[in-house]
């Protein structure tokens, strides 16, 4: 099982290792990364594995969103699924 | 990216930040059928113990889901079995005495509506639906999740004129005894032609005779979304654009499949239909009437507005059909006045009124819905409204519905606000011309043909 964890802000030093950090951390491994910047504005999507989650996965979404506004970042944390479903026939 | 691609990513999550996309409700319908009791305080108990203990978990599962796909699932929701089915002989007031179990019910297990306070007449009234109906001014004014509905007609039984009458007079009472808070008792009163038996959505909501034992009903939603998608494609053929509503309406309903899923398996009952409907929400970019407006209208209500709202309901199921296994309830456009920001204006700028309203209706589900008139309509004038409805669904073979609000006190020019999702009213103007000595007729409008049809 895999989550799309997307990561909006603007740009800092260390933003994907805090996040990264924050993975690890929970157990999530982290299988792709697409990140820009445009503007000074920070935007970021990850696949993370989450089959080895040491915590439940809702938790794990309040975790990453917590870590976001620690940094003035907007995380959201999302189950591959809903994906899936809205862009594969 | 290894999943989809990652403009895929961007597009759903901007769907959800920018465009309202949500899932509008997960209602769990619940026969009440094995609550029967010839005492009416062990029906009660019946129903309470069943209520909460089927759907104990259904708030808990919903923003479980919710969380877990990161899109708000907004309304969590029960509908049960027509309560005059169940009643035996309970007079009017043993009907309130279960208006306001189902309602305890739904406190308890922190749901924001309960619908099937409902009987279904279009042939003919029995006397616990006779009761029922009387009860239902008493029973919305002291409960506060409540929700009732009548079905009146349909196409193979006819009009019941009588049960109209009937809703007609209890919609007075209620915006009477329900005056202090802007006569909001109507709004959660709908009088149906061709009832669906699987609906999720409110107030119509009630778990149809033919239903099994519990279900999970899901009600999509994402007006924005598709006002968006239309907005970006900028200037295109009626094909391209019928093409773009399709392919949206794809996405949003793989998610209410998605999400109904989920919340059958985890709740532990079968999955009942997804309902294909664009539910419009006061909030700015929630609106079905912008939708209407960005293929090309000044503004919603204007001529043109039958065929966009016709094209649009139909590129929808089209669709939703294929991103669903089951689907059912309304499944069409809602046209809601007091819960759409682009409706209320186009009332307030005196470009929609009740006539064009009624013709949408024609080609769009549900009907004449949260429509405030003024306070002073007498009951015939609103049986009228009704009955013109009604006819509409009857002879179309379609779902219509009535939901009016004769606010008291108000008159033309001024607005109720219900709060929360059910929006502002701006109260509209109807025929100062009498309907009363066609209501009075009473009886039966027989069911029309089905064949010779033109």
């Amino acid at each position: 099982m895999k989550a799309v964890i997307s990561v909006t802000g603007k740009d800092g030093v260390g933003i994907v290792a805090k996040v990264s950090a924050r993975c690890a951390e929970y157990g999530a491994n982290i299988i792709d990364i697409s990140q820009t910047v445009l503007d000074g504005y920070f935007a970021m999507i990850m696949i993370v594995e989450i089959s080895a989650l040491t915590v439940e996965f809702g938790t794990f979404v309040d975790r990453m969103e917590e870590a976001g506004n620690e940094n003035g970042l907007k995380i959201n944390t999302m189950h591959e699924d809903i994906f899936n479903s809205m862009h594969k026939i | 990216m290894s999943i989809v691609t990652v403009n895929d990513i961007r597009e759903t999550i901007n769907m959800i930040q920018h465009e309202n996309l949500d899932v509008r409700t997960i209602t769990m319908g619940i026969s009440l059928y094995d609550c029967v009791s010839d005492d009416i305080g062990k029906l009660c108990d019946n129903i309470y113990d069943k209520i909460t203990h089927k759907a104990e978990n259904i708030v808990k599962v919903g923003n479980g889901i919710g969380k877990k796909y990161g899109i708000p699932i907004v309304n969590k929701r029960v509908s049960v079995t027509p309560v005059a089915l169940i009643g035996g002989k309970a007079s009017a007031e043993d009907y309130v005495k279960i208006a306001k179990t189902l309602d305890r019910a739904a406190k308890e297990i922190g749901i924001n509506f309960i619908g099937g306070y409902s009987a279904l007449v279009q042939k003919g009234m029995s006397r616990g639906s006779e009761e029922l109906i009387k009860s239902i001014p008493q029973a919305l004014t002291e409960t506060d999740f409540l929700c009732s509905s009548l079905n009146v007609a349909s196409t193979k039984a006819g009009i019941n004129m009588d049960a109209i009458y009937m809703a007609g007079k209890a919609i007075k009472e209620l915006a009477y005894l329900t005056k202090d808070r802007n006569s909001i008792g109507c709004a959660k009163f709908v009088v149906f032609a061709n009832a669906p038996e699987d609906n999720p959505f409110m107030a119509g909501a009630f778990h149809g005779i033919g239903e099994p034992e519990c279900v999970i009903n899901v009600g999509v939603s994402g007006p924005g979304v598709v006002a968006a998608a239309i907005k970006r494609a900028g200037n295109c053929d009626f094909g391209t654009l019928a093409d773009i509503i399709k392919k949206t309406a794809y996405k949003i309903t793989s998610v209410g499949q998605l999400v109904a899923t989920d919340a059958a398996k985890e709740l532990g009952v079968p999955f009942g239909i997804v309902d294909l409907s664009l539910a419009p929400t006061p909030a700015i970019g929630d609106s079905v009437a912008r939708i209407l407006e960005n293929m090309g209208l000044e503004r919603c209500g204007t001529h043109g507005t039958t065929a966009a709202l016709a094209m649009l309901n139909d590129a929808v199921k089209k669709g939703g059909v294929m991103a669903s296994s089951s689907v059912g309830g309304l499944s069409g456009a809602f046209i809601p006045v007091s819960e759409d920001e682009g409706m209320i204006e186009a009332v307030n700028v005196g470009a929609l009124h009740l006539n064009k309203l009624e013709a949408m209706t024609a080609v769009c589900s549900v009907g004449l819905d949260m429509i405030a008139i003024p306070g002073d309509t007498p009951v015939e004038t609103i049986c009228g409204i009704i009955a013109d409805e009604i006819a509409i669904g009857v002879v179309n073979t379609k779902t219509t519905a009535a939901r009016l609000i004769p606010a008291y006190g108000k008159n033309v020019g001024d607005s109720v606000d219900f709060g929360g999702l059910l929006g502002t009213a701006p109260i509209m103007e109807v025929s100062p011309f009498s309907s009363c000595e066609f209501v009075r007729r009473g009886g039966h409008i027989p069911a029309p043909m089905h064949s010779l049809k033109n």
